[in-house]
């Protein structure tokens, strides 16, 4: 028992569940303030999302539909923790996803192309929407948290005046690829009949996880990745050590930059959602890719997980009575979250001097025990 | 012409206001990346004090008790920032980021319930204050002069005057700088970093409610500042965290964004034929060019961002 509480790995996962409950926790006792008679159902309503229908066909349908935002989250908190690994903290995720989404559905839309095609295209224009923080960082200094917001907004105002030209005069919302580009639909591979004819669920979603299995490589198994961590860890010493500290930084955000831009590409070449060309905040999935990041105790293996919970309480969101209650509410949970994170160093700290000190208790008592003997 | 000038001493004005929050927090060592969420909170405050106060109440009150109620909720909000910092030496960027997400989150819960509340088919996250705002402004030939201009001038020179000729402000600055150097000297860092933090988050909560009275007379709560409160990080460090570089740097920043909101008043910009789009990107666009060829002499404190440990060398 003790050993496994010694293990790194399941002491991020203990911290996790802390920050699970407690953020939940908080979350109900905002639901008992705004309406004391409610809040028990309505933080159930979160929890369960498609549990909290009966029929199994309808369940697994909706659990698709969590699926297939699951991905493109997936992508964003791979994003964010491949950066935080390497010692950037890539908040422009956001950003790249939304240049993700905006080349992808140009491609789609206005030249037809297919869907591999259009996904690639996506994948490169979050990589250069990446290499400008990169480089910026890199030969100018200028924190990735400050210049990452800027190329928020700039991308948001950039893709709704491109995207502007992708839809009818008369509505916001760009055209449905199934009506104007059906070529870059992803493929479904057979799981739409799994998941109870829901029509979006498809070849995304695997994607999402072989990206994970390979962010886990390359960082813990390859050299690369190992050069990465370095400069991360100390660019004077990894430049010291002959490492091209520069190029790593900027390389670091591009493959950073892929990944969140293949998320907009997952997002939006599903055709459940179109763009909303007079949007005026910057989407929330590149910033929800933190929470994830974060609660998956920053491994790829563990961002599966945590990206599922997180699209799981903010589907469930807006299962609450909306009449009483909001569906911001799981916003506010994952943001308490990520806030609860901040403690997990403290928390593993604590977890370690009390087997430290429990420990030496044992030792001391069996040392008196021996002396007793004699 | 004189529209464009209003705007751009009232968005200088947030910016400064918010920078100078900034400034005092990262002079005592802790990096606020949550300004953002903190004017959304201090604006929260101010807005729904408006919505509350009864008609008839004199200007006067109406403008000091809103006001003290975003410096309040600012300044409280900001706490969860200094706990975690200072004494549970977490990240101050994982922090900041969630305090930023946390503000809109919170903000848009509390704003759409009082909303239902009072009406079951309001499901929105918009408070109005049309009239109450008029409180703010007075008149004059067509310019209409804001309070706060005058607040933040008296802000910019105060933070000046605190920062280089008190000795608090030279203990806070000790602390970002060196703090075991200056814990050797019995200064408490802990103190003088809550001190650093809390200040930020009232400057942050007024330039909050700035921001939501500036133009509009209603705010949706959804929406947030828009990432004012990064602007005005960049407008810290272009102002090399100086007050009174910082108050120059803020006027540049507002400019580009006032033209976003009146550059239609101006026949020659209508006739560039220039999309809304590339208004809006301007201030961020700008600030970046602006970051790249400053940041490489940073003069940034030297501890910032590390929580400070008694133990360590």
């Amino acid at each position: 028992m003790k050993k496994l509480l010694k293990n790194s790995g399941v002491q991020s996962f203990i911290a996790s569940l802390i920050c699970i409950v407690i953020g939940m926790f908080v979350g109900f006792l905002f639901l008992l303030a705004i309406e004391p008679s409610g809040a028990g159902e309505a933080i159930l309503a979160v929890a369960k999302n498609f549990f909290a229908y009966s029929r199994r066909a309808t369940q697994l349908k909706y659990l698709g539909s969590t699926l297939v935002k699951t991905a493109p989250l997936l992508m964003c908190s791979l994003s964010v923790l491949f950066s935080y690994k390497v010692g950037l903290f890539n908040i422009g995720a956001a950003g790249q996803y939304v240049m993700g989404a905006c080349a992808c559905l140009y491609a789609a839309i206005m030249l037809g192309w297919g869907w591999l095609p259009c996904m690639i295209l996506a994948a490169v224009a979050g990589g250069v929407y990446g290499a400008i923080t990169g480089l910026l960082k890199a030969y100018a200094n200028v924190n990735e948290v400050i210049s990452g917001i800027m190329l928020n907004w700039i991308g948001l105002y950039f893709t709704n005046m491109v995207l502007s030209q992708a839809k009818d005069a008369s509505s916001a919302y760009t055209y449905p690829l199934q009506n104007k580009g059906p070529k870059a639909i992803l493929p479904s591979l057979g799981l739409t009949s799994v998941f109870g004819d829901n029509k979006y669920v498809g070849i995304a979603i695997p994607l999402a996880v072989i990206f994970a299995i390979l962010v886990w490589v390359l960082l813990e198994k390859t050299k690369l990745g190992y050069e990465l961590k370095a400069t991360g860890f100390n660019k004077n010493a990894a430049k010291y050590c002959g490492m091209a500290e520069k190029r790593n930084v900027i390389l670091s955000l591009v493959i950073s930059g892929v990944l969140a831009g293949l998320a907009g590409s997952f997002m939006y070449q599903t055709d459940m959602e179109q763009w909303q060309v007079t949007i005026a905040s910057v989407p929330g999935m590149g910033f929800n890719g933190i929470a994830a990041a974060f609660l998956g105790g920053l491994n790829p293996i563990g961002a599966i997980f945590s990206s599922f919970f997180i699209q799981h309480i903010t589907d469930g969101g807006s299962n609450v009575d909306l009449s009483i209650y909001c569906s911001q509410i799981s916003d506010l949970i994952s943001s308490l979250i990520i806030y609860l994170c901040g403690f997990v160093a403290f928390i593993k700290y604590a977890m370690n001097t009390g087997i430290a000190k429990s420990e030496e208790k044992k030792a001391a008592k069996a040392v008196a025990e021996k002396g007793g003997d004699k | 012409m004189v529209l464009l000038i209003q705007y751009t001493l009232l968005f200088a004005c947030i910016l400064s206001l918010v920078a100078l929050g900034g400034c005092f927090s990262e002079h005592s060592g802790v990096i606020n990346l949550g300004l953002e969420g903190i004017m959304v909170m201090g604006a929260m405050g101010g807005a729904l004090t408006m919505k509350y106060l009864p008609n008839g109440t004199s200007a006067f009150v109406i403008v000091v008790v809103t006001i003290v109620a975003s410096v309040l909720l600012g300044l409280a909000y900001s706490a969860l920032l200094a706990v975690a910092a200072i004494h549970f030496k977490a990240d101050q960027t994982i922090v900041g980021t969630a305090l930023n997400m946390l503000g809109a989150a919170l903000a848009t819960v509390i704003v759409k319930s009082i909303n239902t509340i009072s009406n079951p088919d309001d499901h929105s996250s918009i408070v109005q204050y049309i009239e109450q705002k008029k409180a703010f402004i007075i008149n004059i030939n067509g310019f209409e002069f804001s309070w706060f201009m005058l607040i933040t001038v008296i802000v910019i020179i105060v933070s000046y005057v605190v920062l280089y000729k008190t000795k608090f402000g030279l203990r806070l600055m000790a602390c970002g700088e060196h703090p075991q150097a200056a814990d050797s000297v019995g200064i408490n860092v802990y103190k003088m970093r809550w001190a650093g933090v809390l200040i930020s988050g009232a400057l942050g909560g007024l330039g909050g409610i700035c921001y939501i009275t500036t133009g509009v007379s209603e705010w949706k709560f959804e929406y947030g500042v828009a990432g004012f409160g990064f602007l005005a990080l960049a407008v810290m460090i272009f102002g090399k965290w100086r007050p009174q570089n910082i108050a120059l740097a803020a006027l540049l920043f507002g400019f580009f964004r006032a033209l976003s909101n009146v550059y239609f008043g101006f026949d020659f910009l209508v006739n560039l034929n220039i999309p809304s789009g590339i208004y809006n990107m301007l201030p961020y666009v700008i600030s970046l060019i602006v970051l790249a060829f400053t940041s490489k002499q940073s003069r940034a404190p030297k501890a910032e961002g590390i929580p400070y440990d008694k133990g360590s060398r």
